[in-house]
This record gives structure tokens, C-alpha cells and sequence, in this order.
């Protein structure tokens, strides 16, 4: 029963939340989506912390999206040991880029005075959800090796019986804990997302890149009116 | 010909008395807030000195503005690759240290305090915290400290002189500092806008106004580094940007903005422009030493018959054009050439132009006295206590030109109107100070009404800001009947 609510129904409430809920804070609150960065108040140790930490969780990020999306390639690519190897050696690399980084900025937030009574509730949950995804990620990692070759038989196919909305609990529930725990606490961070500074993720100025320089906002059409 | 409107203001700045007036009005009306405690869009800075934030003018360290390279002009920092590497973590941001920690006191405790042998004090505590603390910065920490060693000699324009000629300026006898008043340019090529990678930055079409929409804004903090100025400030309780607004509500229902309106010298005037923006571009684009009189040749005369045919064709309303030949930013700046840009070597065009301060300049020492003879107050620009080359690193991108021009033009002027007064001038003396400058006496005269007797109406000349077009452009009119005035997001709906 436990599995049905945590593998059957958690999931889409997850979704739910992420979607539903960061589409209608965008519209009703746009002013509360922001990065509420706190490098002005502290910006030595925010290094240490905030760049290891998003580079590894940025390629983890990605890495977990692609497998996802194609399992075959990645299956192909993991047929010769080597590349196996420097696969899962580079995401061991990244989560522990992403360990170090999240633990610096937790040990800077709790030392220093002005990021104290900056710090939310919810800036707590993010730490603890983020911190059980990681350790767990990491345990998997360690405990069942080899996991970008055995996901695909497994995670791959209950993801996609997840959208065809026919959850197959039965692949997941067999695994070993620590892939359980890391299940449950990704799709914990899903439910958190929309209501934490987590929004900051879906707004990244990737535009940015290819938007012309200059921005001048008219109220009028000005060709429309031009000469009236 | 692209001609736009911008509101554009002078700040006169031998008449500014370094009171503050005009930074407590702006803070009572618009930062006096958590989070924006320690901002002030505008502040008033001693001139030899670091100002607020500490050496904001020190590029290497806070790299904010354009620079030539690549044959373009692309910002120091924070573009659209540096930006994307600096995202996590930027190095060139300012923090709180670099301003000062806002600070309050412990009133209470005047009232509260059980009665005793001593009087009761009250503590500085400090508005992030909430904790004691001792109070070693401030907004104008360096406030008439024009020959500190700590402040003053840390200037980054003292750059521009010789050893000896720093020396000079901190012998006690020759101490000398002006203030200089600053908010946000509202810059034709805003820096700020350029970087925003959220687009939350934007010019106002109309009236040039640069705006940071708080709804856009997601806190990435690339504008408070893009701008050479430090007129971007970051809320550290919101996690949004935040800067000078112009007072656009004021100046929608026509009055001066609130640092213009209150300030005790008199020393502001606002009013639009009309300008070229095709030749923004090009401007931008020139050496360093023909900048300012780049960004004077953008601007158009408002009376040419081709330029109103122009306006009109670009939408711009008849009132609007006849805002702009009334404008007293126009004389200063273009017809008169007395007012300059500052910082113009970051080619964000600057729409704040100042008159150079003639007075701290003047009377040189000999012997330990001043010497304050009518000969010395004829003497030439270059020999003054603050060095031209000074004067020239704040408002002529490094070129001497344009700032001598500006301060033996008003030097004329006095020299006028001293001869007029009291005529013990050699007549001589002043009509060839008069035709070096190519001051006419009527000139003079304008100079001098504007400078000293303008009354509020002749100092801001505020376009009309045609705000109904903002509110058609969101659709009919009649649609939004019902619909405002009862501080709804939405509209008023029966709920289910
Ligand atoms: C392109 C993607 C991203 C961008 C541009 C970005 C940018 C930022 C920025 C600018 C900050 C503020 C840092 C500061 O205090 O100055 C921040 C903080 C943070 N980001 Fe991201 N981020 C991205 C992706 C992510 C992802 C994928 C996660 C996690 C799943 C994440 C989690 C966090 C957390 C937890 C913080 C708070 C750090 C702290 O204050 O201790 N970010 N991010
Ligand atoms: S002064 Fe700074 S904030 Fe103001 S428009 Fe120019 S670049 Fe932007
Ligand atoms: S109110 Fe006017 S005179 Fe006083 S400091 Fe401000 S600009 Fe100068």
C-alpha cells in the first residue's frame, strides 16, 4: 500500500504541484520569482559554495534529463567498459562537486549573522530536500554500481508507464533502498519546487544570449501612428 | 533621423551647497524601506574623494560601463558570455561592505530606561542584524574631507595628475572639494538595460526614463556590475534590483521629481531634449577624447523646421516638441556648451549633464594668503587649485577641450556681469573674454538669469507625458471602466 501511494500517486502529485503551481505563481506573483541571491551580504564563501554546486547539480541535472530521453544511445555508448567507467566516473565527480558545494553553503549561511535573518523556512526545506537527493544519489552511486546501465530496464520503463499513466510500481518497488529513497526524495524536491526559490531554475536568462541589446518599450505602436 | 524625447536634467553644481536636501527627500518618498536602507539614488559626494559605493569610479575593480574592443563596443563585464560564466558567483558585484552596513538606534531605551544615576543612551544597532554594532561607514562618510589621506587621496580621477601636482592639492593651504550630486542618468545607452539578461530593464520610448520592471527582475544582480555608476542598487531582502525612478509618478502629474523639487541651492533643472538616435551608434563608437562632443551632436534643435517634420513623423506630440525648445537643459547643454556629461568614457550616453564648478577652482595662494585680487579673478583656467586635468577625468572623458570651454564661458559671464555691477572691469578685458567664448552680452545675460534668478517654472520644464496613450495601448478605454480604483489584480468578479 505504502508503494502505491509513494511510487502510484506521490509522483503525479508532484507534477501537479510543479506545474500547476509555478505557472500560477508566475502569473499571479511574478514579483516572488527571483534567485534571492545573498552574495551581497556574503560573497567570499558563496564562491566555494555556489560554483561547485551548480556545475555538478547543472550536469547532473542534465545527465539524469538525456538518459531519460535516450537510453538506447546511452546503452550504446556503455558498451565498450571504458566509457562506462568514464561515465559514471564523471557523475560521481559532479555529485560530489555538488555535496561539497551544497555543504559550503549551508556552513555559510549558519556562520554568518546577516545571512541568518535572511534565511526562510523554506530556504531549509530546499537544503534538506537538495541534501537527501544528493546523498542518496550519492549511495546508489556507490552501493549499486553502475547505474547509467541498469536504469534503463528499470527507472526508464516506470517513468514512462508514469506517463502513460499506468504506474508499473512493480519496477521500482523491488529496487534496492537507497534507489527507492533517491526516487522519493526527487519527486520531494518536485512537489517543493514551485513554492521555494527553486523558481529561479525555470526563469534563467537563457534568452539572454540572443536578445538585441538595447530594450526601448513604446506605448504606442509608433508606425501604426506615425504622422497622426 | 530617429528623433526622440528624453527628459535630461543639469545639475549647476557651484551652486550646490552639499546640504543633502536633496538625498533625504528621495530616501523619505521612495528607499525608506528593509532591504533598501542602505540605497540612496541619489547621494552627494565630496569631490576630491571615494564617494558612495567606496570608489564606485574605480573600473578595474567594479567593471561597470562599455569599452572599446573587437572593433565594437561590448560592456566590461557581465556580457552575454561573461555573464553566463559569472552567473554562480560575480566577482565584480559590490556588497554591502563596499556601501556601508545600514544602521539605526536603539531609541526605546531613552524612554524605557529605569531611572538611575546616569542618563540612559542609545545604541547603535544595525538594520540587517538587529545587533550592536560599531558604525564605521556611512552614505557620506567622506563629506567635506576634500584633503583626507584616507578619502580625498584616494580618488580614482587623481590618476589623471603628476605626483607633484597631487602633492599640491593636499598642502593645507590649497585644500579644495566641491560636492557632486548624483542619481541615475537615465542613459541613452544604458548599461544596466544591456546586461539585464532577465529584460526586467527598459528605456521608456517617450521620455527616455530608465525603468527595472520589479516583476521581471530575477535578481541576477548583472546590471548593479554593468553600471559604471552605481545607480543600480540590489534589495538584499527582496532579492530584486532597484533604481532611481525619476520620480515618473511626479513627472506624469507634473511636478519636478522629488530631489529637483526640494533642493536648497537651486542648482537642478530638467526639461526634455530632442535627439538623433541613429547616431547612437556612431557615438558611441569614437575615441575617447571626441565622446562629448559626440553625444552633443545627437542632440537636435528643437526650432529646425526639418527636425519638428521629423518629430512629428515619429509620433512625437506638438506639446512635446514646444517642451523642447523651452527646455533649459538644452541651453546649458547645446547652445551654451557649459554643461558636460559625467564619466562619458563609459559610453553609456549620460543624460544628466553638469555645469562645472568654477569656484573651488578659483583664488590661487601666495605667501600663505589668498590672493583675491580682481587680476587673479581674471586669471587663466589653468593655473586653478583643482587641476584642469582633474576636472577633465570627471566630465570630458579624459579631454581637456570641452570643460575649459565650459568654465571660461561662465568666467565670462561673471566677468560680465561684474562689469556691469560694479564696472571695475577693463571693458576691454571683458569683451575679449566674452568673443573667446563666443558669449554674446545677451547671452551673458540668459547665462545669468538662468543660472541665478530662473524661478521654479523656468528651471523644470516638464513635457506633457501623454499617459492616456499608455492606457489606450492596453486596449479600450471602455473595457476598463470598473476596473481600477479598488486595488483589485483582477477584476471585480462575482465569486462562485
Ligand atoms: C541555469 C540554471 C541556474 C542558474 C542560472 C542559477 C543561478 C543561481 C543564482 C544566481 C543563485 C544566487 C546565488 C547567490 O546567492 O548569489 C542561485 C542560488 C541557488 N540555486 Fe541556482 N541556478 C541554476 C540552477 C540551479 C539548480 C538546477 C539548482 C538545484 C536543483 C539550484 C539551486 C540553487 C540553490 C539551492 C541556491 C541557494 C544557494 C544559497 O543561497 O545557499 N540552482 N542560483
Ligand atoms: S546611470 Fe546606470 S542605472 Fe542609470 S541608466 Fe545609466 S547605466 Fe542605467
Ligand atoms: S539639495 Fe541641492 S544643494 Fe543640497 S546637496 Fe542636494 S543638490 Fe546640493
Amino acid at each position: 500500500m505504502l508503494d502505491v501511494i509513494l511510487f502510484g500517486a506521490f509522483p503525479y502529485v508532484a507534477v501537479v504541484l510543479f506545474v500547476g503551481v509555478s505557472i500560477q505563481r508566475y502569473r499571479r506573483e511574478p514579483f516572488t520569482y527571483s534567485s534571492l541571491s545573498t552574495q551581497f551580504l556574503e560573497s567570499r564563501n558563496l564562491f566555494w559554495g555556489s560554483v561547485p554546486f551548480h556545475v555538478g547539480v547543472l550536469v547532473l541535472f542534465f545527465g539524469h534529463l538525456l538518459g531519460f530521453m535516450f537510453p538506447r544511445q546511452v546503452m550504446l555508448w556503455n558498451a565498450m567498459p571504458a566509457r562506462l567507467f568514464i561515465l559514471e566516473v564523471s557523475a560521481l565527480i559532479c555529485g560530489i562537486l555538488t555535496i561539497v558545494g551544497l555543504v559550503g553553503l549551508i556552513l555559510r549561511r549558519a556562520r554568518s549573522a546577516r545571512l541568518r535573518v535572511n534565511t526562510s523556512v523554506n530556504d531549509i526545506l530546499v537544503y534538506i530536500a537538495l541534501l537527501c537527493s544528493i546523498i542518496t544519489g550519492l549511495w546508489v552511486a556507490l552501493s549499486l554500481r553502475w547505474g547509467s546501465a541498469w536504469y534503463t530496464h528499470t527507472i526508464v520503463p516506470y517513468l514512462q508507464s508514469l506517463i502513460v499513466m499506468q504506474p508499473d510500481i512493480q519496477r521500482v518497488a523491488e529496487l534496492p533502498l537507497a534507489a527507492r529513497l533517491h526516487i522519493i526524495s526527487a519527486f520531494a524536491l518536485f512537489s517543493l519546487f514551485s513554492f521555494t526559490r527553486l523558481v529561479h531554475i525555470i526563469v534563467a536568462p537563457v534568452p539572454y544570449l540572443w536578445r538585441p541589446t538595447q530594450l526601448v518599450i513604446w506605448n504606442r505602436d509608433r508606425k501604426t501612428t506615425s504622422g497622426a | 533621423m530617429d528623433v526622440r524625447s528624453q527628459i535630461s536634467m543639469v545639475f549647476h553644481l557651484d551652486k550646490c551647497i552639499g546640504c543633502h536636501t536633496c538625498s533625504v527627500a528621495c530616501k523619505n518618498v521612495w528607499t525608506d524601506r528593509r532591504g533598501a536602507e542602505y540605497m540612496w539614488w541619489n547621494n552627494v559626494e565630496t569631490k576630491p574623494g571615494t564617494g558612495y559605493p567606496t570608489k564606485w569610479e574605480d573600473q578595474e575593480k567594479y567593471k561597470g560601463g562599455f569599452e572599446k574592443k573587437n572593433g565594437g563596443v561590448d560592456l566590461r563585464a557581465v556580457g552575454r558570455i561573461r555573464g553566463a560564466a559569472t552567473v554562480f558567483h560575480n566577482p565584480s558585484l559590490p556588497i554591502i561592505d563596499d556601501y556601508y552596513e545600514p544602521f539605526t538606534y536603539t531609541y526605546e531605551d531613552l524612554i524605557n530606561a529605569p531611572e538611575g544615576a546616569d542618563q540612559p543612551v542609545a545604541k547603535p544597532i544595525s538594520m540587517i542584524t538587529g545587533e550592536p554594532m560599531k558604525i564605521e561607514a556611512g552614505p557620506n562618510w567622506d563629506d567635506d574631507l576634500g584633503g583626507s589621506p584616507i578619502y580625498a587621496a584616494n580618488d580614482p580621477n587623481l590618476d589623471a595628475l603628476s605626483s607633484e601636482e597631487r602633492t599640491a592639492l593636499f598642502e593645507v593651504q590649497r585644500l579644495v572639494f566641491f560636492y557632486l550630486p548624483r542619481i541615475c542618468n537615465h542613459c541613452a545607452n544604458p548599461a544596466c538595460v544591456a546586461s539585464c539578461p532577465s529584460g526586467a530593464l527598459y528605456k521608456r520610448g517617450e521620455d527616455g526614463i530608465v525603468l527595472l520592471n520589479q516583476e521581471r527582475c530575477r535578481g541576477w544582480r548583472f546590471c548593479v556590475t554593468a553600471c559604471p555608476y552605481k545607480k543600480t542598487y540590489f534589495n538584499w531582502g527582496t532579492g530584486k534590483s532597484e533604481k532611481c525612478i525619476l520620480c515618473y509618478p511626479r513627472l506624469e502629474s507634473g511636478q519636478a521629481p522629488a530631489c529637483f523639487h526640494s533642493c536648497v541651492g537651486r542648482i537642478r533643472y530638467l526639461g526634455n531634449l530632442l535627439y538623433d538616435a541613429d547616431q547612437i551608434v556612431d557615438a558611441i563608437n569614437r575615441p575617447d577624447h571626441e565622446l562629448v562632443e559626440a553625444q552633443r551632436d545627437m542632440i537636435l534643435d528643437p526650432f529646425d523646421p526639418a527636425v519638428i517634420a521629423a518629430a512629428r513623423a515619429n509620433g512625437l506630440a506638438p506639446d512635446v516638441i514646444e517642451a523642447a525648445q523651452r527646455s533649459p537643459v538644452y541651453k546649458f547643454v547645446k547652445l551654451w556648451s557649459l554643461a558636460l556629461p559625467l564619466h562619458a568614457e563609459h559610453r553609456t550616453l549620460p543624460m544628466l549633464f553638469y555645469v562645472p564648478p568654477l569656484l573651488p577652482m578659483m583664488a590661487s595662494v601666495g605667501d600663505g594668503i589668498y590672493d583675491t585680487s580682481i587680476d587673479q579673478f581674471l586669471g587663466t583656467i589653468d593655473s586653478y587649485r583643482l587641476p584642469l586635468k582633474y576636472m577633465a577625468s570627471l566630465f570630458g572623458a579624459g579631454n581637456e577641450a570641452p570643460v575649459r570651454h565650459a568654465l571660461r564661458k561662465q568666467l565670462a559671464t561673471r566677468m560680465y556681469r561684474r562689469q556691469v555691477t560694479t564696472d571695475d572691469l577693463e571693458e576691454a578685458n571683458v569683451r575679449l573674454a566674452l568673443s573667446e567664448t563666443d558669449t554674446t552680452a545677451e547671452q551673458a545675460e540668459a547665462i545669468y538669469r538662468l543660472t541665478s534668478l530662473a524661478p521654479f517654472d523656468e528651471r523644470f520644464v516638464i513635457p506633457p507625458m501623454h499617459r492616456e496613450e499608455a492606457i489606450e495601448m492596453l486596449g479600450d478605454t471602455a473595457d476598463a471602466k470598473g476596473l481600477t480604483g479598488l486595488g483589485f489584480r483582477e477584476g471585480p468578479q462575482r465569486g462562485a
